[in-house]
């Protein structure tokens, strides 16, 4: 299911928290209750981690991970590493990596098998990532923008990608995610999916403003809630398969 | 309201509405339009409705603050003066189409479709059609309320002439017709001995006054007296007075004049006959034929006033006619006149054994015997001219001939089927008896010399012509050509366009 909320008064949710499918980290706010949102969802299943990145909030954007690692920027300070890998579960691997575009959230997008990344990333890096997080790797754009990290979010059920994607471009990056891809928007009418948003393969956290239109799109394509879609996902899936043969 | 598509890439793919969950191509603001409509309104605080302020004297619209154009019904200036009208709403708007839309010219509404574009959240940028209705008021402007209340003008050209026959008035009321001089007159008025032109601008008065110099002999003074002035900005508001003087000898005047001035015009005999006022006077000696031109600024240096005025004139019957040859000593000589000697008896005296009269005349070519025409009698006058005094009475002629008579005035008028266009306001209120028949005498002169019918624009008389086809029993009286006259123009301002389809017949 998705859930709507609220950073501080921010929408933009997926700035201030990354979620994977073995752990959350959240941003340590000026009060709990965006973290209390997030434990109330996760706490049974995964680890919810509060912590910072070099002394930022805005850790969604700074670091990214699946369910089998994490990549913080080199930036992070040793107390925070320390804290991190404490919290995480034994599996995740977590490493340091000397990137230029230290913003590693918005350069690279995903899940626990592929990842996109900003085709001016690190040869190095991108070694690291393949290894660190066990995906595959691939140098994309996303409707013309390099940002691959900003403009889609994806799981290992489906992937939302900036509304001006073209159909050629969805149809080629989910040959290459092997998931259903659909264009859309966040936040009434934001572009920035992956900061609009934090999704996992059950459950998704999106901006307070996000419409009930919105929050469809994103249920029916990664595929979260009740297992019986509504007309509307149904509809959704004729089109989505119609355009993936 | 339309979006204003931006690089169409035809392999877009669609998303739904974010709002309603309609399929559409992906915009800026990732809303149907109907959504961004109800969300967005870029006309806000572009007024749907104003008011523009009509002058129904002049036909202007009022521009704030205070200027008034003319401007034709869906014209290029009214759209200006609509436009600048809301330009506080358009200064946040990009204003990308304006037009009229048709409306009832006399419904008093102007209707005006606008289309604006803006930009929106985060880069959309909306077009939106819409219309605005102006409601025209009628409101005096501020130049028609000043001519309307009659006080309103700033120079005026005081036309003078001392002279009891206003002939030379008649002749210069049709030369400003045919040159509109008068066209920026805001008042004439009928004065005594003359008229007042009164002008909004002082260079209109001072272009008249130039325009009468060209045509008649005249002098002017100004003169201008100071109506306000404010010493704080160093502006004075000042009343023009250009004071016109024409001469004050007519056609058909005998004139008497100083030696000293017959001399220097080539020794002419000091007693002549003015036989056509143009831009100068043109004099001639009936006894010699010598013609000589008087300007007006010859004339002021040594003036000299009229002997009689064709009110005083006698009839005289031509007894006798004989042709001489004019004297070769003498020059320039009139090669439009003839020189004849003849005897002459009173009309009121024919029967009677005495009273014939030896005069020379220049109307030979006009003249045979029986015929009559108008003279003036010296021997019996009593003229007080200074010059005629110092004159020895051996040189003064006992009867001087000024024009031959054709026919009876009412005939010749009622033959007339010519007729000359009026100034609105010269003549109204002054129509008295004396005044119309020299305005006769007027249409006479014009009848009878070619040379001033070119400065005049003639037109036909439609009213007449048809009864006087076939009154051809006097052959003799000049008459005016069919092809010398105009026809009258009048242009109809009939909406149905009646005239041009005539026209194209």
């Amino acid at each position: 299911m998705a859930v709507r909320t609220q950073f501080e008064g921010n929408n933009e949710v997926g700035v201030f928290a990354k979620l994977t499918n073995s752990y959350c980290l959240v941003a340590m706010g000026g009060s709990e209750n965006f973290y209390s949102v997030f434990e109330g969802e996760l706490a049974e299943t995964i680890p919810v981690i509060h912590t910072s990145i070099a002394g930022c909030r805005i850790i969604g954007r700074m670091c990214v991970g699946n369910r089998n690692g994490l990549l913080v920027p080199s930036t992070t300070t040793d107390q925070e590493l320390q804290h991190i890998r404490n919290s995480l579960p034994d599996s995740v691997k977590i490493q340091r990596v000397e990137e230029r575009l230290s913003a590693l959230g918005n350069v690279i997008a995903c899940n626990d098998y592929v990842a996109l990344v900003h085709p001016d990333l690190d040869k190095e890096t991108e070694q690291i990532l393949a290894d660190t997080l066990k995906v595959e790797v691939f140098r994309q754009t996303i409707a013309e923008q390099v940002l691959v990290g900003s403009y889609c979010a994806i799981s290992n059920q489906g992937g939302l990608v900036h509304p001006k994607t073209s159909v050629e471009d969805q149809d080629e990056l989910s040959s290459l995610l092997q998931v259903p891809l659909v264009a859309g928007t966040l936040n009434r009418g934001s572009e920035v999916i992956s900061g609009g948003m934090v999704v996992n393969d059950w459950v998704a956290f999106c901006g307070l403003d996000t419409t009930s239109t919105e929050v469809n799109v994103i249920e029916s394509v990664f595929k979260l809630g009740d297992n019986q879609p509504s007309t509307m996902s149904t509809q959704m899936r004729e089109s989505l398969i119609d355009s993936m043969t | 309201m339309e979006y204003i598509q931006q690089q169409n890439n035809a392999s877009l793919g669609t998303i739904l509405c974010c709002k309603c969950g309609v399929s559409i191509a992906p915009n800026p603001a990732n809303m149907c339009v109907g959504c961004l409509q109800s969300e967005v309104d870029i006309t806000e605080g572009i007024p749907k409705s104003a008011t523009l302020y009509f002058c129904r004297n002049c036909e202007r619209y009022l521009q704030p603050p205070s200027q008034w154009i003319s401007a034709a019904l869906e014209s290029r200036e009214l759209l200006a003066v609509c436009l600048k009208k809301l330009k506080s709403g358009l200064s946040k708007v990009r204003l990308v189409d304006a037009g009229f839309i048709w409306t009832e010219p006399h419904s008093k509404r102007i209707k005006m479709k606008l289309a604006v574009q803006k930009e929106v959240n985060n880069g959309a940028i909306l077009q939106q059609n819409f219309v605005v209705e102006f409601t025209v008021n009628n409101q005096m402007c501020n130049d028609c309320h000043k001519v309307e209340a009659k006080d309103y003008w700033k120079a005026v050209v005081q036309l003078r002439q001392k002279a009891s026959h206003k002939k030379t008035f008649f002749y210069l009321e049709q030369m400003m017709l045919k040159h509109q001089a008068h066209s920026n007159t805001v008042n004439i008025k009928e004065n005594y001995e003359g008229l007042d032109f009164f002008f909004a601008q002082k260079n209109d008065a001072r272009k008249l006054t130039e325009f009468i110099q060209q045509v008649v002999p005249c002098r002017y003074k100004t003169a201008q007296e100071l109506v306000s002035h404010d010493v704080h900005n160093n502006t004075y508001v000042y009343k023009y007075t250009y004071s016109v003087e024409i001469v004050p000898i007519c056609k058909d005047n005998i004139v008497c004049l100083s030696t000293k001035m017959a001399q220097s015009l080539g020794n002419i005999s000091q007693i002549c006959i003015c036989h056509r006022v143009t831009q100068t006077l043109h004099i001639i000696d009936p006894n010699t034929l010598q013609v000589a031109e008087i300007s007006g600024t010859t004339f002021w240096r040594d003036p000299f006033k009229t002997l009689c005025a064709p009110k005083d004139f006698t009839e005289y019957i031509i007894m006798q006619l004989e042709f001489i040859e004019p004297s070769k000593h003498r020059h320039p000589l009139s090669t439009k006149h003839v020189l004849a000697e003849v005897w002459v008896v009173k009309a009121s005296e024919i029967g009677s054994d005495e009273g014939q009269y030896f005069c020379k005349t220049h109307l030979g070519h006009l003249l045979n015997v029986g015929d009559s025409v108008l003279g003036y009698d010296l021997r019996f006058s009593n003229v007080n001219d200074a010059n005629l005094e110092k004159m020895s009475p051996d040189r003064i002629p006992d009867v001087v001939i000024v024009k031959k008579v054709y026919a009876d005035k009412a005939k010749r008028n009622r033959k007339r089927n010519w007729k000359l266009r009026h100034m609105d306001r010269l003549m109204e209120g002054s129509q008295t008896s004396s005044i119309e028949n020299q305005y006769t005498d007027f249409l006479e002169d014009l009848e009878e010399d070619p040379d001033l019918r070119h400065n005049v624009n003639i037109y036909k008389d439609t009213n007449k012509i048809a009864v006087d086809q076939d009154d051809t029993d006097d052959e003799n009286v000049p008459t005016v050509s069919l092809q010398e006259m105009l026809d009258d123009l009048h242009i109809s301002t009939d909406a149905t366009g009646e005239e041009g389809a005539e026209m194209q017949e």
